[in-house]
């Protein structure tokens, strides 16, 4: 990972205040700013450095995709770690494979890799899972999401 | 589960997917690119939100740059019968990013509870953890931690063209 950018006391009213609840109306960073209170022009070009900077990686409405019929489904390969290279160019060069994780579990696991498939329809995530499963020659291992609990998509600046 | 969206809908998704444009009237903007009026921008977004096809519109912190460098996922093995209940709350705690319920992949894979938390360090997350087992008690027959040590692709989602 990149060094990231330091933040000002300002930057982290805006990340805090900033999350969710953009305004939807003629000029909405005008109420946003005076509920900060710092002016229209500078939240604006705040929020801009904090893009360029990459403190931010997105600004706008966050769509959940399964309900306009797209899918979104996790899944996870077991490596071996001889043959990681190899996997992990095959899998990030599908285009679906929208991200991608290295993780490391205890109690023996030993799945590896967990990226996210990303379609347009719910019917081409079980033959896109089929094309990578014949050119990684790994069995790949969804897990759809049965059902999401609800939770307060919010993390508090610590730094 | 899906929300009747009609053609108009689509391009606005598509117009808007990557991002708002960061000037005084960006619905404004975006009215102009499409070609309707801001009204309608402003109202079709005010329905797809309340429709839940936006969970919300605002900006994504990089979770390394706001002091969250560690991640990890939580797996839980629970009862499928309680899962719901039990997924509910542990939602509902402050320190959970995400929490759903997935399948099981039986002998490889036990775990049907998943929970992301985030922390400084992995002592902090370990910690949340604890926390996480506590509430489920006796309802969890077993559960891991699964650090990430490596993003290896981050790009957005997108709708097709």
């Amino acid at each position: 990972m990149r060094e990231p950018a330091p933040i000002d006391p300002v930057d982290r009213t805006i990340i805090d205040g900033l999350q969710g609840g953009f305004p939807i109306c003629e000029r909405p960073w005008a109420v946003v700013a005076e509920r900060l209170a710092i002016g229209e022009g500078e939240l604006i070009a705040r929020v801009r450095r904090l893009l360029e900077t990459r403190v931010l990686t997105r600004f706008g409405p966050m769509f959940q995709v399964e309900r306009i019929g797209g899918a979104f489904v996790l899944a996870a390969l077991r490596v071996p770690e001889a043959d990681w290279d190899r996997v992990l160019a095959v899998v990030n060069g599908f285009p679906e494979v929208a991200h991608n994780y290295r993780r490391e579990g205890g109690l023996g696991s030993d799945f590896n890799m967990w990226f996210v498939l990303a379609t347009e329809s719910g019917e081409a995530i079980a033959p896109l899972i089929a094309r990578i499963e014949r050119a990684t020659a790994l069995e790949v291992f969804a897990f759809p999401k049965l059902r999401e609990y609800f939770i307060e998509m919010k993390l508090p600046v610590r730094s | 589960m899906n929300a009747p969206i009609d053609e108009t809908d689509r391009r606005l998704v598509r117009a808007t997917q990557a991002g708002l444009p960061l000037v005084e009237r960006p619905y404004h903007q975006v009215a102009d690119e499409l070609g309707i009026a801001p009204e309608e921008v402003m109202r079709r977004l005010a329905r797809l939100l309340e429709e839940g096809v936006i969970r919300r519109i605002g900006v994504v912190p990089n979770h390394y740059a706001i002091g969250y460098t560690a991640n990890g996922m939580s797996v839980w093995d629970v009862a499928d019968e309680r899962v719901d209940r039990l997924g509910e709350r542990v939602g509902a705690l402050d320190f959970v990013t995400h929490c759903y319920h997935r399948p099981r992949r039986l002998p490889e894979w036990r775990y049907n509870l998943f929970a992301m938390v985030h922390g400084a360090s992995r002592a902090e997350v370990l910690d949340k953890v604890a926390r996480i087992a506590g509430l489920l008690g006796d309802d969890c027959a077993a559960h891991d931690v699964l650090f990430s040590t490596a993003i290896l692709k981050k790009t957005g989602l997108r709708i097709g063209e």
